[in-house]
């Protein structure tokens, strides 16, 4: 078993340290040593986006993310969403069209409708559904989920003017 | 994942010597979205993983005299996102882009696919139309091979040990070029390919392909090229005989396996339909080149 390493990150826009053995992956960190348990393991094979994240900008999935590869990057996670007590207008919108039932896979889906949103303001439907494929819900059937992304981001370009 | 060592050395050399000192236990990490699986699920043993991208030029695409160095660790979602690269090089963009979600394009890269050696893998037909060569590093020094060389069957590369693939390398382009991939699975999204076919060609200003070349992915324990099917569109405008040639070409070079995706016929008629299918897109692309 390799020695565990000293990692410094900066999550959600803190400076981060935790120990972290090689083999652990960043979700494992995030939730267990960093108390944020926000980020769900669905599956841990890359299948159903409940772990998203996002790595310097990018959108990953953190359960294929080793923890030491974290070191002096910029990690943002579902925690880093809401402005305080203020909730993202994704996250209302998701609220206010009932776009989650177990809320599993949420977390999950607000990170990867927001870098959505983050690089492309005003997605067709196809667009949103296609970006959003690589995130799986059991629940609601995804019709409504897709109706809270188009609506926060007709939301946010009005905001943008 | 708990018997692994980690190590993120800053130069090839450095990388190379790690490698080979971990012996055959030892990886390269580039995406993780192969190789993470592969540990986690106990198919592969721990050992030392070597991330590759600290490397300078392991991420990112750069144009030298027309061709296209791109980085071995470099993720799809970087690949889509170089006009020049998308302009010249559409089939091997399109094949690269098709590789799982939003969230795996994050950190899958080219290289992975290759060196996963799947026969289904989505980049692997698109680079190898394009002829492609790989820059690979090794305890001895440097060479460089053509990517069809690399996969040698399922999950086994000609890779000795200590080696790895630095860069990919898309040659310089004659003007009227294009390539297109096109894969067949069951969904429209997230999927492994049933078949997948990639088709590269060249015309002369009349419209008449005087240069092509085919690749085909999942019909064999290997991406199989088959030169049968180019020289059935060279010559031609890529006419309907042409295009039966190349559909009954494509067939005779299939030597798929049936499994749950889909058996040996199935297989084998989809090929014809979609090496079809991508020459006329590759065709159109070319064409629109010439004309401006
Ligand atoms: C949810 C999901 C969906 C997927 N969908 C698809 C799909 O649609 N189509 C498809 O083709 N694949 C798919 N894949 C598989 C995988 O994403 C691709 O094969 C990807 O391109 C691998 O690249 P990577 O950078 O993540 O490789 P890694 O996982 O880092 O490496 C893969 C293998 O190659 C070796 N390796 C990596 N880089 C190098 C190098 N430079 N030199 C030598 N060896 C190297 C590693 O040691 C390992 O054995 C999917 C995976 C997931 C998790
Ligand atoms: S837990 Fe990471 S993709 Fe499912
Ligand atoms: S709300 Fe239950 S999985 Fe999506």
């Amino acid at each position: 078993m390799g020695a565990r390493q000293h990692i410094s990150a900066n999550v959600n826009g803190d400076p981060v340290e935790f120990l972290a053995e090689p083999g652990t992956t960043l979700l494992d960190a995030l939730r267990d040593e960093l108390g944020l348990t926000g980020s769900k393991e669905g599956c841990g094979s890359g299948d159903c986006g409940a772990c998203s994240v996002t790595l310097d900008g990018r959108l990953v999935c953190s359960c294929l993310v080793l923890a030491v590869e974290a070191q002096g990057r910029r990690i943002t996670t579902i925690e880093g969403m809401a402005d305080g007590g203020t909730l993202h207008p994704l996250q209302q919108k998701f609220l206010e069209h009932a776009a989650l039932q177990c809320g599993f896979c949420t977390p999950g889906i607000l990170v990867a409708a927001k870098a959505l949103l983050d690089v492309n303001p005003d997605p067709t439907e196809v667009e949103a559904r296609y970006w959003l494929a690589g995130n799986l819900c059991r629940c609601t059937g995804y019709d409504k989920v897709i109706r809270a992304v188009m609506d926060a981001a007709a939301d946010l370009r009005q905001e943008r003017v | 994942m708990s018997d692994v060592d980690y190590l993120a050395p800053t130069s090839a050399d450095a990388a190379a010597k790690a490698l080979a000192a971990g012996g055959a236990a030892a990886r390269a990490l580039a995406g993780g979205t192969d190789l993470l699986v592969q540990l986690k699920s106990g198919r592969l043993k721990g050992g030392l993983i070597v991330d590759l991208k600290h490397i300078p030029g392991a991420i990112g695409v750069r144009e030298e005299d027309g061709a296209f160095v791109i980085g071995a660790a470099t993720p799809g979602a970087t690949i889509g996102e170089h006009a020049g690269l998308v302009r010249a090089w559409p089939g091997v963009v399109e094949a690269t882009h098709l590789i799982g979600s939003t969230q795996v394009q994050g950190r899958a890269s080219m290289a992975g696919n290759l060196c996963n050696a799947s026969p289904a893998a989505d980049s692997v037909p698109a680079l190898i139309a394009a002829r492609a060569t790989c820059v690979i590093v090794g305890p001895s020094g440097r060479r460089t091979v053509a990517a069809e060389d690399i996969p040698v069957s399922p999950g086994r590369t000609s890779l000795k040990p200590g080696e790895f693939v630095l860069e990919i390398r898309l040659p310089a382009r004659a003007a009227r070029s294009a390539d297109a991939y096109l894969r067949s699975i069951p969904r429209t999204e997230m999927d492994i390919a049933v078949v997948g076919a990639a088709v590269n060609l060249t015309l002369d200003s009349g419209g008449t392909i005087i240069e092509a070349r085919v690749a085909l992915g999942a019909v064999g324990p290997t991406v199989l090229i088959a030169d049968d099917a180019a020289a059935a569109i060279i010559g031609s405008r890529l006419d309907a005989a042409a295009l039966e040639r190349l559909d009954a070409a494509a067939r005779g070079a299939c030597r798929p396996i049936s499994d749950k995706r889909g058996t040996a016929e199935f297989r084998t008629k989809i090929a014809g339909v979609l090496a079809r299918r991508a020459a006329a897109i590759a065709y159109g692309r070319a064409r629109a080149k010439g004309e401006n």
